[in-house]
């Protein structure tokens, strides 16, 4: 008996990550969604090859230590099914620390998804200042200046290096700003090939990044 | 102390400093919270090595999933900190947490380290230091926790002695319930410390070293191992489970990649085959099988639990599994189709090893065929009781190639007793005739991994009298080893003889061994296992500074009449058997499979009460005659 084709359809999963999933790695986090698609028990289409991989793709690559609201991911089903449904499938199965926001079918046709990401946003917190209780505070609060914020963006360039491969940090981004409660607010280019880093800019403006508490608010894909 | 939140908060700001911080934030699928004032009983399973090695293992689930179905009682999880994080731990003043609530060690009542080796024994040093304890059991006190410790190693738990309040022997799931109980009562009695020495040791299947005097010779030779006190037994017996407990299917998942990811899955306990240089088969009596069904769902249930793409189907010997082909033909149907693989590992030297695993190799492609032939000439074979013909081995390799497996790895030993260098030669000779096998089958691409191990006499075994072969000796046999498996084709793996030693020394320890491995520990030592850590010359110091010779313990043969420092601990195997094994293999008998015909080994009667209780197959036991001469001798 011959098997029915099946329908191949695509649908983009933007789904946080909470702090349980702050040390995951981009690979890690690949074998993550793999077994989570596995205990969902979705018709997930796999690559063909040797060794078949489900075929799913992510946007952007969250660095080690962040959170995210904002994460997006394309996955392919062998059969259509009604988007409800594949968002709380996969949030049975899902882990502690990935919570699925709202799935929705894109068409077969889009580019990889991480050709379509443009800009990111984070936003930096600095907790660890504030006094533990009971106990002796670290060190001083980290403090971030609005003259700090005004230098780097009135620079012309700010050269840095990554992998032996020199380029302009500044030029990568578009706006940072300084809240009233200490927070920044970051937007950078997220584009292939042209993607900043918030560790980098945190840097730049004289800040230790792994005293920082990062988050991505919001990933902006090309039209 | 400092809280949860304020141990977050700290591990927040060191944790970008170290590799895979992953390992020290728990929050996996699968993982047990309760809320801590739930529970009267708080108890942590500590594994003391990398969360990486750590979390697979399959005692570590058995226990976490008996502790925490109790409704009075929690578990949660401690790995070893590596290096980097140890550092950054103590200079922000973190003391050793829990993963799950991020409560200090040493707030829980019962800390329950995992000792199923013995390259770990100085990270328990780190891990109780860490934790802000005293390491010596003598130093600690009423506000301090119950220290125990259980797992093959703590078949001699003399070397751990001084840091370990409490020994569990033998297999754990009802004992951990009887440990708990004790503690429980003790704790609502109000009565001292030495209280709980005594109730504990009136458990069956406890040792509490602080109750026992060991009366020994500046030579180390040891006159009296005597209980001190009433409550403590003269020998401690292991204890086992009747009927294994259903497997564990909620394994933990883990968000970062480790090694060995995977469901384990535990098809049967213990082996038959009495192998003379293997602990695992000595103490691990009686057989235990699962049905095919049990395993099977349990199979299920773990995939849907876990998502997991591998299944271990573990075993001391699989193809010794009475439904084996049931088993491998129900998977491989099952699991067709599902991108899963299956490993079935310890398959004996048949051709119909191969069948089995040509069946699962439908599944997923798999690596090479791993073969344990562990010595190669017939004498060898016949003094270690591992009967394996020439002619059948090559049969398998035979059938290996031909079914298109490229790659064979062979598992050997060298230092047996009486072994000579013309038994080693003919480790070389049988891995040429393999690789010329391979070559007619699949030509240039078929390779032999041989993986050659030093032999180590452990305790509770028909060896555990004899010497390791010397330094010079090891470094011969291996040079052999090398010169002779040079060639393309070969790959050659052997364990440094300073590795072997250490396991040697501590392994077959005794109570003075504790001084040695504290002062080794004070010296540096930790994750001994890891050749980045491990520093022979340390441990060298360790003993000298101790006035004690590390070689006495390894390379000295004991008497057979000698007291052995593990000889209070027993298995349920007669010392007496293990004696008459030993002289067969000197006159080169074999023994064959118990499971065809009972020698007398000595479980039976040791658990007598316990088999009567059970059907008549529950063991695979066979039945014993008896015998009538006995009966007449008695009256």
């Amino acid at each position: 008996m011959a098997q029915p084709s099946p329908t191949l359809t695509r649908y983009r999963v933007s789904y946080t990550r909470g702090p349980e999933m702050r040390y995951v790695s981009l690979l890690d986090l690949q074998l993550v969604w793999e077994r989570t698609f596995r205990r969902s028990g979705l018709p997930v289409a796999y690559s063909q090859g040797f060794s078949p991989h489900p075929r799913f793709h992510m946007a952007s690559p969250l660095p080690l230590g962040f959170t995210s609201r904002c994460e997006l991911a394309d996955i392919w089903l062998n059969e259509p099914l009604p988007t409800p449904k594949i968002g709380s499938d996969l949030q049975q199965a899902a882990p502690p620390g990935l919570t699925i926001d709202c799935v929705e079918e894109v068409p077969l046709s889009l580019p990889a998804l991480q050709t379509l990401v443009r800009v990111a946003e984070y936003e930096a917190v600095f907790p660890f200042g504030e006094p533990l209780a009971g106990q002796e505070q670290f060190e001083a609060p980290v403090v971030v200046t609005e003259s700090d914020v005004t230098a780097f963006l009135s620079a012309e360039s700010i050269i840095r290096e990554r992998r032996g491969k020199q380029y302009d940090l500044r030029a990568l981004v578009e706006s940072i700003e300084l809240c009233s409660d200490g927070s920044l607010y970051m937007r950078i280019s997220a584009r292939e090939g042209a993607t900043a880093r918030p560790e980098e800019i945190l840097s730049a403006l004289g800040l230790d990044p792994s005293q920082a508490r990062v988050e991505r608010t919001r990933l902006i894909l090309a039209d | 102390m400092l809280t949860p939140q304020q141990i977050e908060a700290r591990l927040d700001r060191i944790l970008l400093r170290v590799t895979k911080p992953g390992r020290y934030v728990g929050g996996e699928l699968n993982q047990v919270i309760k809320p801590w004032d739930s529970v009267s009983t708080h108890l942590a399973l500590i594994f003391p090595e990398l969360y990486d090695l750590g979390l697979p293992n399959l005692g570590m689930a058995i226990l976490y999933d008996e502790v925490n179905k109790r409704a009075d009682a929690l578990a949660e999880r401690a790995y070893c900190p590596w290096s980097d994080m140890e550092a950054e731990m103590r200079s922000a003043g973190i003391p050793l947490f829990s993963l799950e609530s991020k409560h200090p060690l040493a707030q829980f009542d019962i800390l329950a380290f995992s000792l199923p080796y013995e390259s770990l024994y100085t990270n328990v040093l780190t891990m109780l230091d860490l934790a802000g304890l005293p390491v010596l059991a003598e130093e600690r006190g009423d506000e301090h926790p119950l220290v125990i410790a259980g797992g093959h190693a703590a078949f001699n738990p003399e070397p751990m002695s001084a840091f370990i309040d409490a020994f569990a022997i033998g297999e754990g799931e009802e004992l951990i319930h009887d440990i708990i109980a004790a503690h429980q009562a003790w704790k609502a009695s109000g009565e001292s410390r030495n209280d709980l020495w005594a109730r504990l040791a009136a458990v069956p299947g406890v040792y509490v070293p602080r109750l026992y005097a060991v009366e020994q010779d500046v030579d180390g030779v040891i006159s009296a191992i005597r209980p001190t006190h009433p409550a403590a037994p003269q020998t401690v017996i292991k204890r086992v489970v009747g009927v294994l407990p259903p497997p564990v299917t909620r394994l933990l998942v883990p968000s970062i990649d480790i090694v060995h990811n995977r469901i384990a899955i535990e098809i049967m306990r213990g082996c038959t085959r009495g192998c003379r240089f293997c602990q695992a088969g000595m103490i691990n009596r009686p057989v235990r099988e699962r049905s095919v069904e049990e395993i099977l769902a349990a199979v299920e249930d773990a995939l849907t639990h876990t998502g997991y793409e591998e299944i271990g189907l573990l075993s001391l010997a699989s193809s010794d599994y009475t439904h084996i082909q049931e088993l491998a033909d129900a998977v491989a149907e099952r699991l067709a189709s599902r991108k899963l693989s299956v490993s079935l590992p310890s398959l004996r030297i048949e051709s119909f090893s191969v069948d089995l695993m040509d069946r699962l190799k439908e599944l997923k492609p798999g690596g090479g065929f791993t073969l344990a032939p562990e010595a190669a000439t017939e004498r060898m074979r016949q003094i270690i009781n591992k009967p394996i013909s020439k002619a059948q081995l090559m049969e398998t390799v035979e059938a290996v190639f031909s079914r298109g497996w490229n790659s064979v790895k062979l598992y050997f030993m060298i230092g047996h007793p009486d072994e000579t260098l013309e038994d080693v030669q003919a480790i070389i000779d049988t891995c040429k005739a393999v690789l010329a096998i391979g070559r007619r089958h699949v030509g240039g691409r078929a390779k032999v991994s041989a993986g050659v191990s030093t032999f180590i006499p452990k305790p509770h075994t028909p060896f555990q009298w004899v010497a390791c072969d010397s330094l010079e000796q090891i470094r011969a046999k291996q040079n052999l080893l090398r010169d002779g498996l040079r060639n393309p084709g070969f790959k050659l793996s052997w364990v440094k003889p300073e590795v072997t030693f250490l396991e040697a020394w501590l392994s077959r320890g005794d109570r003075r061994t504790s001084a040695v491995i504290h002062r080794a520990w004070q010296l540096g030592a930790s994750f001994d296992a890891w050749q980045e850590h491990y520093d022979y010359q340390r441990w060298l110091q360790a003993f000298a500074d101790c006035g004690l010779d590390p070689f006495s313990y390894s390379h000295r043969a004991r008497d057979l009449d000698e007291i052995l420092p593990w000889q209070h601990i027993s298995s349920g195997v007669r010392i007496d058997y293990l004696k008459e094994e030993f002289h067969r293999s000197q006159s080169g008998e074999l023994r064959d499979d118990c499971r065809d015909g009972c020698y007398a080994c000595g479980i039976l009667p040791t658990f007598n009460d316990l088999r009567a209780e059970l059907p008549v197959d529950a063991w695979k036991c066979p039945p014993v005659k008896r015998r009538r001469s006995a009966k007449v001798e008695v009256a």
